[in-house]
């Protein structure tokens, strides 16, 4: 559906039921925020699941992004401010936060801000800092078919190199390169960058006051797992589950464990 | 790091879609001849149901042996993925079934393989859906055929019987100027001899049938989306594609065009026309298709070698009055053949005999009833050679007016080029062409 966040039409995907009767009926709120040139559709399974089991679902398409057409956002301070705005507009004083890569660095500095209004965080294919390679960086600036290939292989682990996806039918290396080949030029540096340019994450993990769940793949090339064990010491309480054999495109590799880590901490937030 | 890279394609015709499964490690893909699947319990059934977990339910609808076969072509083609299909025709009826309605209008390419031809022009205006049918070679004329309600461009990369190339790339522009997909049926070519969606085309399909097989012991099709076509795009293609960017009451409301930007295409297609149509591909045959792909790049490689050798051979002989082969210089796509096609132009060509006492029809009898390596049968595609005379088969009917109508004449011969040794297969063709002369 569409609400204007700021003044801009602004898309949410709401995992297939009435976003307005889940409000309505107070269900708890479940924010879910995609990585670098992605969109909504990487959440499809998991923001089904929670939409059609007692929650109100937000799958976001961040500024720039998807149906969203203004933007992008360029830092991940202007994220978080802009995705309190988006659940003010939508209605909702409270929620918990899933995000992915780029999401999850937008999650951790929303809760930090708005410790009040979050009820949890889930962290997936977390690094915090977020560093990028300057060949990246430099190859979204000026060679961004190269850029999207880096990332495509880098996110996807050995086993998904090869495909079995779950979803019958579908090639995920060809799903993901199409998926980012979708966002307007320029929207993969801007982004990449602005996760390469956040780096109070660590600081600012000490004002978060609600559950979090750092969930990573055991072979994410982009975000190892090992990147996060700072993180962990500087989030109270936080909860580490790393998956066996999964990549960074953990959402589409194992889709059902990415739920069942979700259904589990949400059950707690 | 160093710069990343995905397999490349011999390796993905081996393993793509397919690792060891869990439970016993089978290298090769089992095939799960299986009707249904059973539920964990039943929040896990109405996770299926509602797409809230991925996996099989019903194997009209989706089966693993299936599913690694639809991913090993999409691998193949660079698409997103794929349906498999219970024939050719089975494809493309679905690309059309999921794409458009009753008073929706198609433009195909002229040089149409029969049976698609037929369904074109004669079935499926029975259901509202009309074709005009235009040469591949007249792109001006592909523009001008184009109506408010048309849908969808079609084409062969290899057109029937001349060899046409389709030009991808220009008709690929021109449909995209209009709003519109282009679907192109790569079965001459297999993902080996070009890639479609690279040239621009936004659908393919195959019949499995033929080269992606292999062996000739199974009829298959596959449909593959590339995920580039904006089906709910502003401007020209807005409004119309209602059932891929408007909720579909048949199943869960879904808009689908919203639920996956990418995959719109294959969502309502397994969801709606596998489901309703049911046209679906056995998992025996999924594994037999599968057997042929691990293979194709060494079997296209061998194909194009001794057509090569066959096309130069009829080329210099005396009983023969052309051979119609885009690597020729006198063929009328060359220099597109030459842009598209480096890698070669498939393995099926036509050549014209030169007329005996008998005139050219007897010629062409006794040709075929000569050949000894040569199988006389209505395919192509196969690992063994094959052979057919229209004039006395397939368009046995037609007078020879009819006939040059259609670009055939009587003398003309089909050629479906195998994998046996190049020297028997010439030394077959002498034979043919030694008794053809003599009738
Ligand atoms: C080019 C082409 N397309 C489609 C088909 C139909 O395929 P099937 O026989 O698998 O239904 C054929 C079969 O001969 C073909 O040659």
């Amino acid at each position: 559906m569409e609400i204007s966040v700021d003044g801009q039409g602004t898309y949410v995907y709401t995992g297939g039921k009435s976003l307005e009767a889940a409000r309505d009926a107070s269900l708890p709120a479940v924010l879910f925020i995609h990585g670098a040139a992605l969109d909504h559709s990487c959440w499809n399974l998991q923001s089904r699941w929670f939409a059609h089991h007692g929650h109100a679902v937000l799958a976001v398409d961040l500024p720039g992004h998807g149906r969203s057409a203004v933007g992008p956002l360029t830092s991940v301070a202007a994220m978080a401010a802009w995705l309190a705005a988006l659940l003010d507009a939508a209605g909702f004083p409270r929620a918990a936060l899933v995000g992915h890569s780029m999401g999850s660095l937008a999650a951790l500095e929303t809760a930090a801000c708005f410790p009040e209004r979050i009820a949890g965080i889930a962290l997936l294919g977390n690094a915090t800092p977020m560093p990028v390679s300057a060949a990246l960086l430099e190859a979204a600036k000026n060679d961004e078919p190269r850029a999207r290939n880096m990332i495509n292989v880098w996110s996807h682990s050995p086993r998904g190199q090869v495909g079995g996806n779950a979803v019958p039918g579908l090639w995920q290396i060809g799903m993901n390169l199409r998926l980012m080949e979708r966002a307007a030029p320029g929207v993969l540096h801007t982004d990449l960058s602005a996760c390469n340019d956040y780096r109070s994450g660590l600081e600012r993990a000490a004002r978060v006051a609600c559950p979090a769940l750092i969930l990573s793949g055991s072979h994410d090339l982009m975000a190892p797992p090992k990147a996060t064990l700072a993180l962990a010491d500087a989030l109270p309480g936080a909860t580490r589950v790393i998956l066996n054999g999964a990549g960074h495109a953990m959402m589409s590799e194992q889709p059902d464990a990415v739920l069942d880590a979700l259904i589990a901490f949400l059950a707690r937030a | 790091m160093a710069e990343p890279k995905c397999y490349r394609f011999d390796t993905l015709s081996l393993h793509a879609g397919q690792v060891p499964d869990s439970q016993y490690g089978a290298r090769a893909t089992p095939i799960y001849l299986t009707t249904s699947f059973v539920f964990k319990d039943s929040d896990h059934a109405a996770s299926l149901f509602n797409m809230e977990r991925a996996g099989h339910v019903y194997s009209r609808i989706s089966n693993p042996t299936n599913a690694v076969l639809e991913e090993r072509i999409s691998a193949l083609e660079g698409g997103v993925g794929a349906i498999a299909t219970a024939s050719g025709q089975a494809a493309l009826h679905l690309a059309i079934a999921t794409l458009m309605d009753a008073g929706s209008h198609i433009v195909a390419s002229r040089a149409l393989y029969g049976g698609s031809h037929n369904l074109l022009e004669y079935t499926l205006p029975r259901f509202g859906i009309a074709t005009s049918f235009v040469s591949p070679r007249d792109l001006d004329g592909i523009r001008a055929a184009i109506r408010p309600n048309t849908r969808l461009i079609f084409g062969e990369t290899l057109g029937n019987p001349g060899l046409d190339v389709l030009d991808v790339p220009g008709l690929a522009q021109i449909a995209h100027e209009h709003g519109l997909p282009l679907l192109v049926d790569a079965t001459f070519t297999t993902p080996y001899l070009m890639q479609p969606l690279e040239q621009g085309a936004d659908l393919v399909m195959h019949s499995a049938t033929k080269f992606l097989g292999g062996h000739g012991v199974a009829i298959g099709g596959l449909l593959v989306d590339g995920g580039r076509f904006d089906w709910d795009r502003e401007g020209a293609s807005a409004g119309k594609f209602p059932t891929l960017s408007e909720a579909y009451e048949g199943f869960h409301g879904m808009d689908f065009a919203e639920e996956s930007p990418v995959a719109a295409f294959l969502l309502r297609a397994r969801r709606e026309g596998l489901r309703d149509f049911g046209a679906a591909m056995s998992p025996l045959t999924a594994f037999q298709i599968l057997q042929g792909v691990e293979t194709l790049p060494l079997r296209m490689a061998r194909h194009i070698d001794n057509t090569r050798k066959i096309v130069a051979h009829l080329v210099a002989h005396p009983q023969v009055e052309s051979v119609s082969y885009p690597e020729l210089p006198g063929h009328p796509d060359h220099e597109l053949a030459k842009r598209l096609l480096p890698k070669g132009c498939g393995a099926v060509f036509t050549f014209v005999l030169k007329a005996g006492a008998g005139g050219s029809r007897l010629a062409g009898k006794r040709f075929i009833e000569s050949l000894r390596v040569f199988s006389h049968l209505a395919n192509v595609g196969d690992a063994k050679s094959l052979v057919i005379h229209p004039a006395s088969t397939t368009h046995f009917r037609m007078s020879a007016e009819a006939l040059a109508a259609a670009g055939i004449f009587e003398g003309t011969v089909r050629l479906s080029v195998g994998l046996e040794n190049a020297e028997d297969l010439i030394e077959d063709l002498n034979r043919g062409l030694y008794a053809a002369q003599k009738s």
